[in-house]
């Protein structure tokens, strides 16, 4: 049976982390994760949980903590934000092509500068191409039940990869909302023990974890790895339906929102969607035809199905929450773009960028690029803009 | 199918790669052959050696095998040819020679 509550987005995920009681947990404090090893700590100190938890010096240590312990053979977790997670970037790819299955609970939060604490995705998007899976949540709910899923998506044996449950910084962390908890002993059942085949406290079998590899191994290391992100696909999907038969909360690549039949639609990652699924409610009540495309799962992209939803519909707003710099908008947008082009798809798309160093994306907002999405599904893409902004001063 | 690190080859698929390219064995390193970097050759004057076994722990790669308390040839196999022996040799009986 669930349990009623309501919680921050940060006291959900130690809610999980307490459940799960991983073996370690290297973690530093950074804005707004701080809560998360804060909260850890507590549970810890009140005998509630046993996980090693190592006080480090910085963010770079903690994720090679957490890769020592992982190879150890320990279940690993660790939390950060922002800077934090720049500062893990060296050590981010050493834990994928190393194959450690370990879950780090990342507050969204904008990297510097300028320096801000709010919600942006950048820091993710920033690590996006690490070897990591990342997956997004739009509430508290999602954020808990992400986490809960987490270890069994990391650990399968096709997968093997380390997980990024990613949740936007303060909006949903910060923000107290109602929530449905597991019971602990259905989430020690549904995410059960970590025996790892190979790990290097085993006395019975000596090993070497990342040697070197001249070029006639490397390019065929790499390959392997992509296998290993290909083959986390499904297996998300299959863990999504067990855990929908303890929860009754079902997941997948993403939620496709009033979208069957929708005209015009926005394609979005996180706490934005709840704000565009208010707008969407509206139009439908004024006649129109609009959806939402939440996007769950980053990493792997899931191009094919994404591109597959959208098939009927006639312009597409593609938002991030993160300024890449390209001249070309945000990641979200143009990995989308690409996978539209290649299923052949005919909408109009209308690249976005939103919601930078946490500034407010509205129900209006939304409208907004709902009523210019009709403008262009009649009337094509008639200035030609590779992207732009909603939410500025201009 | 994963294999063992002494099946491996440059001719070995991805597939066949161990995951993350870990070694499930000890050792293997006495499989790679390292002499192969060597340009200069370090070579023993045996009648100026007096077995004092200084060279031994200067070696950085354990290329002077011992046994019985007195040092054997140098293991070509794995030496580099980095001449810290010869620096380290107090009577003179160690000197490089070019080539391998």
């Amino acid at each position: 049976m669930g349990i009623k509550q309501r919680m921050s987005g940060n006291e959900a995920v130690a809610y999980a982390m307490k459940q799960i009681n991983p073996d370690v947990m290297p973690a530093f404090p950074i804005t707004p994760s701080t809560e998360l090893p804060q909260f850890v700590s507590s549970y810890i100190a009140n005998g509630e949980m046993d996980t090693e938890f190592i006080p480090v010096e910085s963010e770079h240590s903690a994720m090679s903590a957490a890769i020592g312990a992982e190879a150890a053979g320990a279940r690993t977790m660790t939390a950060t934000s922002s800077a934090g997670l720049a500062l893990m970037w060296e050590m981010l790819y050493v834990a994928a092509s190393n194959r450690l299955p370990i879950a780090l609970a990342l507050v969204n939060r904008a990297l510097s500068g300028p320096l801000n604490i709010n919600c942006e995705h950048s820091d993710s998007m920033g690590a996006r191409d690490a070897g990591w899976i990342q997956i997004y949540a739009e509430d508290n709910q999602e954020a808990y039940d992400n986490f809960i899923q987490a270890y069994r998506i990391a650990e399968h044996k096709d997968v093997m990869l380390p997980i990024m449950i990613c949740q936007d910084g303060f909006i949903i962390s910060h923000g107290v909302s109602n929530i449905e908890l597991l019971e602990d002993e259905a989430v020690k059942a549904f995410v059960g023990e970590y025996n790892p085949k190979h790990f290097l406290l085993n006395e019975n079998e000596p090993m070497a974890v990342g040697p070197y590899a001249v070029s006639c191994y490397g390019m065929e290391s790499k390959r392997a790895q992509a296998q290993a992100m290909i083959n986390a696909g499904q297996v998300i999907l299959d863990v999504a339906a067990e855990f929908e038969k303890i929860s009754g909360r079902k997941y997948g690549f993403f939620e496709a929102y009033r979208l069957e039949d929708a005209e015009v639609a926005i394609v979005a990652i996180g706490s934005a969607c709840g704000t565009t699924k208010d707008a969407v409610d509206l139009l439908r009540a004024e006649g129109k035809k609009a959806g939402l495309l939440k996007v769950r799962v980053f990493r792997p992209f899931p191009g094919k199905e994404l591109a597959g939803a959208l098939r009927n519909c006639r312009a597409v707003a593609i938002l991030d929450r993160c300024e890449s710099f390209s001249a070309n908008g945000g990641p979200l947008a143009a990995e989308l773009s690409a996978a539209l082009y290649q299923a052949k798809g005919q909408a109009e798309v209308l690249k976005i960028v939103y919601g930078l160093n946490g500034r407010d994306y509205t129900v209006e907002d939304a409208r907004q690029v709902f009523a210019d999405l009709e403008e262009m599904a009649a009337n094509g893409n008639r200035d030609g803009q590779e992207y732009r902004y909603i939410g500025l001063r201009e | 199918m994963a294999l063992s690190a002494k099946e491996i080859r440059e001719t070995t698929r991805w597939q066949d790669l161990t995951e993350g390219l870990s070694i499930y064995e000890p050792a293997t390193s006495k499989g790679f052959l390292t002499g192969e970097w060597r340009t200069d050759t370090p070579v023993v004057e045996w009648e100026k050696c007096r077995q004092c076994l200084l060279c031994v722990p200067y070696c950085p790669d354990s290329s002077i095998p011992v046994l019985d308390g007195k040092r054997l040839d140098f293991d070509y196999d794995h030496c580099k040819g980095c001449g810290i022996c010869v620096a380290a040799c107090p009577f003179g009986a160690i000197s490089m020679k070019e080539g391998k």
